[in-house]
């Protein structure tokens, strides 16, 4: 039979896909094996001419250079691995500040570029259109030169007394805490976040028993804070003291004293991705918006839900969906962006690992330090981005 | 009642409103909205007026006006100056050619950088003798390129059939002579290319990166929808790795550890170093992209394929992969206008590039004298000059975009 002779022939083992596939695997794994074997005993005969094995020693040396700021105390006695902590802790400032920014300003523009008045409308496309269209590194120079172009410290530009900038940072009023700091925090901030939950989860419970949307969460907030307000008085007046007073700067012959100062670089950076970040944040915010069908919005007026309900149940939800993943994304950018740090001369975990490279000679681990610890920022963000991801989902059957 | 088809489709009419309803609809429509224009109206005139009297009143566009050549082409050497004139020669002719042949996009982008050159032209002809006038030669360039686009359009629309693969032929030809004219052939003509600086090295590190980044990161999206697992995890993980790193690590890492994966005879400079860093990077997002197009796809297209008897290879090639990257076309301009302005990042590893080029403007100590330093306006000419390229590019996209839209 024709059938069953076709099913005994057997297929020539170079024409079995199934063969062929392991065949090709097989090759690629070895060329690839052959070509890092290649490159690996290269780059060992290289470091081995140069003097300079591979090895990881470096880390529990000391690192003998300063770091400008630093948001852990550091001094040159310090070891190099302890530097490169030191390096990652400002990466994270930076980005974690630059995302909140970038964040505020992205959505203010998102709906600004959406605005019903034409001149707020076109102002925000230029806004985009003239920052996205020049490079990065370029505007940190830009912000870094004009930061430096402030008058010297002895003559900074006074901004209301609270506010100075100057030529090696910007020096402003900072909240400082005092001995009933710890009481208030303690006493009066606990029992306001407790009140204020309290009331949000009851609110949540009787929402649900009328089953009719409300507003909880400003109410909320502001009992929290209220409570804190009237603690911080009362506590005030027990103890002579308020739990934190302004600590307001004063120019004395060499500089500031009190207050905060940021420095010329931090700001720099800073201000320039945020910038920068907040415009690709914008569009997807708008974008995110005009996704969202007309007709939801018609259907939830037509129920009766006012403008501000419909943005914040109907729209605002669905939009957050879309923007999520691009948004996960120009946070990651924004993380990765910082590492322009080096140009402008912030000590982030890059400047920290060039100088340490610069000074061991061990450039194949420091790099993959560096490359390691940016993975694992990338790859933290994205784990929380997508867990929430997730749970804003829509879900299907 | 049968409606007259046969009548030409008209608009809806416009309502016209005169400019004082205008204004009522659009700034002044309730008390908020007056608000928010009132306050912006007085910024915005501010901040103009400052401008304004900026452009005209500085004394530092003179830093920029005597530092063109730096700006452009680096230290290029100035008698060798006819090598990049002639490479935008050619270029100009190519897409004069292309505009005649495909008009549309091609034809608007042909005629504006003719348009840009015949009034940059008029710019330097008409330029008082300064103290740096430029040679007559640059004027003759500047009308000749303008010319040259022209003629290109012209000769095009006439012989558009027999034109169009010379043209094609033409374009993939253009990178590797134009890097041939530049360099140079060994002995007395080489120019090596730590001369190389300015526009020019910005350009050729982004036209190097996509160009030699495309095939890369094509196999790299072939590669990560592969069936054979080991093909599949090494491609995801080269992928994620490079997405996961900023471009200053590579960019170090190729600059510091490249020479040491070569034998010691072996020197390779300091841009190659940059052009293979960027390709690097540049092709891992370009797999990603290119992925997306080969999944937008539907399973019909592949199947249908397969019922015609094609092979994977010829699937791949001839159905697949043309309409991904189709599809992806205006995402891909989008990634090249990424790459153009992240090459600024070589100034990290002490190129002068374009934006290098600005730095060691504002630095020269000439201009020490000038209140204020010469910062301002050196970073406003290198920043438009980076818009310019980018913006069309964006419109560009934007258009392709469009115009695929128009089919579906």
């Amino acid at each position: 039979m024709a059938i069953s002779s076709a099913s005994k022939t057997t297929i020539p083992f170079y024409r079995d896909t199934r063969i062929l596939a392991i065949i090709a695997q097989v090759v690629f794994a070895l060329v690839m094996m052959t070509l890092f074997w290649f490159l690996y005993t290269q780059m060992m005969r290289g470091l081995d001419r140069a003097g300079l094995l591979p090895s990881f020693n470096f880390i529990t040396q000391p690192a003998g250079f300063p770091i400008s700021e630093a948001a852990i105390p550091f001094d040159p006695s310090r070891t190099y691995g302890y530097a490169f902590l030191v390096g990652i802790t400002n990466t994270l400032r930076v980005a974690f500040f630059g995302i909140i920014l970038a964040t505020l300003l992205g959505v203010f523009l998102g709906i600004a570029r959406l605005s019903e008045n034409w001149l707020l409308r076109n102002l925000a496309t230029a806004y985009v259109e003239i920052v996205r269209n020049v490079p990065l590194l370029l505007q940190l120079f830009f912000w870094l030169t004009m930061s430096q172009s402030f008058p010297r410290v002895q003559d900074a530009v006074d901004v209301g007394g609270w506010f100075y900038l100057h030529n090696r940072g910007i020096t402003m009023a900072w909240p400082e805490a005092t001995a009933s700091f710890t009481a208030w925090l303690m006493i009066w901030v606990v029992l306001g976040l407790l009140l204020g939950v309290a009331f949000y989860i009851q609110r949540q419970m009787e929402f649900k028993r009328r089953d009719r949307p409300g507003v909880a969460l400003p109410w909320a907030l502001l009992i929290a804070f209220g409570v804190a307000l009237l603690g911080f008085f009362v506590q005030g007046i027990l103890s002579q003291s308020f739990p934190l007073v302004l600590n307001v700067p004063e120019l004395q012959r060499f500089g500031f004293t009190g207050g905060l100062t940021m420095t010329t670089n931090f700001a720099a950076l800073l201000f320039g991705l945020v910038i920068y970040t907040a415009v690709f944040i914008g569009e997807i915010v708008r974008s995110g918006i005009q996704a969202i069908n007309k007709g939801q919005r018609e259907a939830a007026r037509a129920l009766g839900l006012t403008p501000g309900q419909t943005l914040r149940l109907v729209i605002f939800p669905q939009a957050l969906r879309i923007m999520i993943p691009p948004l996960t994304s120009q946070y990651l950018n924004l993380t990765k962006n910082s590492s322009l740090a080096v140009a402008i001369g912030f000590p982030d975990l890059f400047a920290v690992a060039g100088t340490t490279l610069n000074q061991t000679g061990q450039a194949v681990p420091v790099i993959m330090m560096v490359m390691a610890a940016y993975l694992s920022i990338s790859l933290l963000t994205s784990l929380f981005m997508n867990w929430y991801n997730k749970r804003i989902q829509l879900v299907e059957r | 009642m049968a409606t007259d088809i046969s009548q030409p489709r008209t608009r809806a009419p416009r309502p016209s409103i005169g400019v004082v309803e205008w204004l009522r609809q659009n700034l002044f429509s309730n008390w908020w909205n007056s608000l928010i224009s009132i306050v912006l109206l007085i910024i915005i005139s501010q901040v103009l007026w400052g401008l304004f009297r900026w452009i005209i009143g500085s004394e530092g566009w003179i830093a920029v006006a005597s530092n063109v050549r730096l700006i452009l082409l680096g230290r290029y050497p100035s008698a060798e100056v006819w090598r990049p004139q002639l490479i935008v020669a050619m270029a100009s002719l190519l897409l004069g050619l292309s505009g005649g042949i495909w008009r549309g996009i091609p034809l608007s982008l042909a005629a504006g950088f003719s348009g840009i050159m015949l009034l940059l032209g008029f710019v330097s002809f008409a330029m008082p003798a300064s103290e740096t006038p430029l040679p007559i030669s640059t004027t003759l360039f500047l009308f000749g390129t303008a010319a040259l686009g022209a003629a290109g359009i012209a000769a095009a629309w006439r012989l558009r059939d027999m034109l169009r693969w010379p043209v094609v032929a033409g374009w993939l030809l253009l990178y590797p002579v134009a890097i041939l004219i530049l360099h140079g052939s060994g002995g007395d003509t080489t120019i090596g290319t730590n001369l190389w600086g300015g526009l020019l090295l910005t350009l050729l590190l982004s036209v190097s990166g996509i160009v030699l980044s495309f095939p890369l990161g094509i196999l790299l999206a072939l590669g990560r929808r592969s069936k054979l697992p080991v093909i599949k995890w090494f491609c995801v993980g080269y992928i994620e790795l490079i997405r996961g790193v900023p471009l200053v690590t590579l960019l170090f890492m190729a600059s510091l550890m490249l020479p040491l994966f070569l034998p010691a005879e072996v020197r390779i400079d300091a841009v190659v170093r940059a052009i293979v860093a960027v390709t690097l990077f540049s092709a891992a997002y370009l797999a990603e992209n290119v992925r997306g197009g080969l999944q937008s796809l539907p399973r019909g297209q592949t199947e249908a394929a397969q019922a015609l008897g094609l092979n994977p290879v010829q699937i791949t090639l001839l159905i697949t992969l043309p309409q991904a990257l189709r599809a992806v076309l205006p995402v891909l301009v989008g990634q090249f206008i990424a790459l153009f302005k992240d090459t600024s990042l070589v100034v990290i590893i002490g190129l002068t590039d374009l934006l290098g080029a600005a730095q060691a403007i504002y630095t020269q100590p000439q201009w020490l004298g000038i209140p204020g330093g010469v910062w301002r306006e050196t970073f406003f000419v290198v920043a438009g000059i980076y818009w310019v390229f980018t913006f069309t590019m964006s419109r560009t996209a934007r258009k392709i975009e469009s115009n695929l839209n128009v089919g579906r």
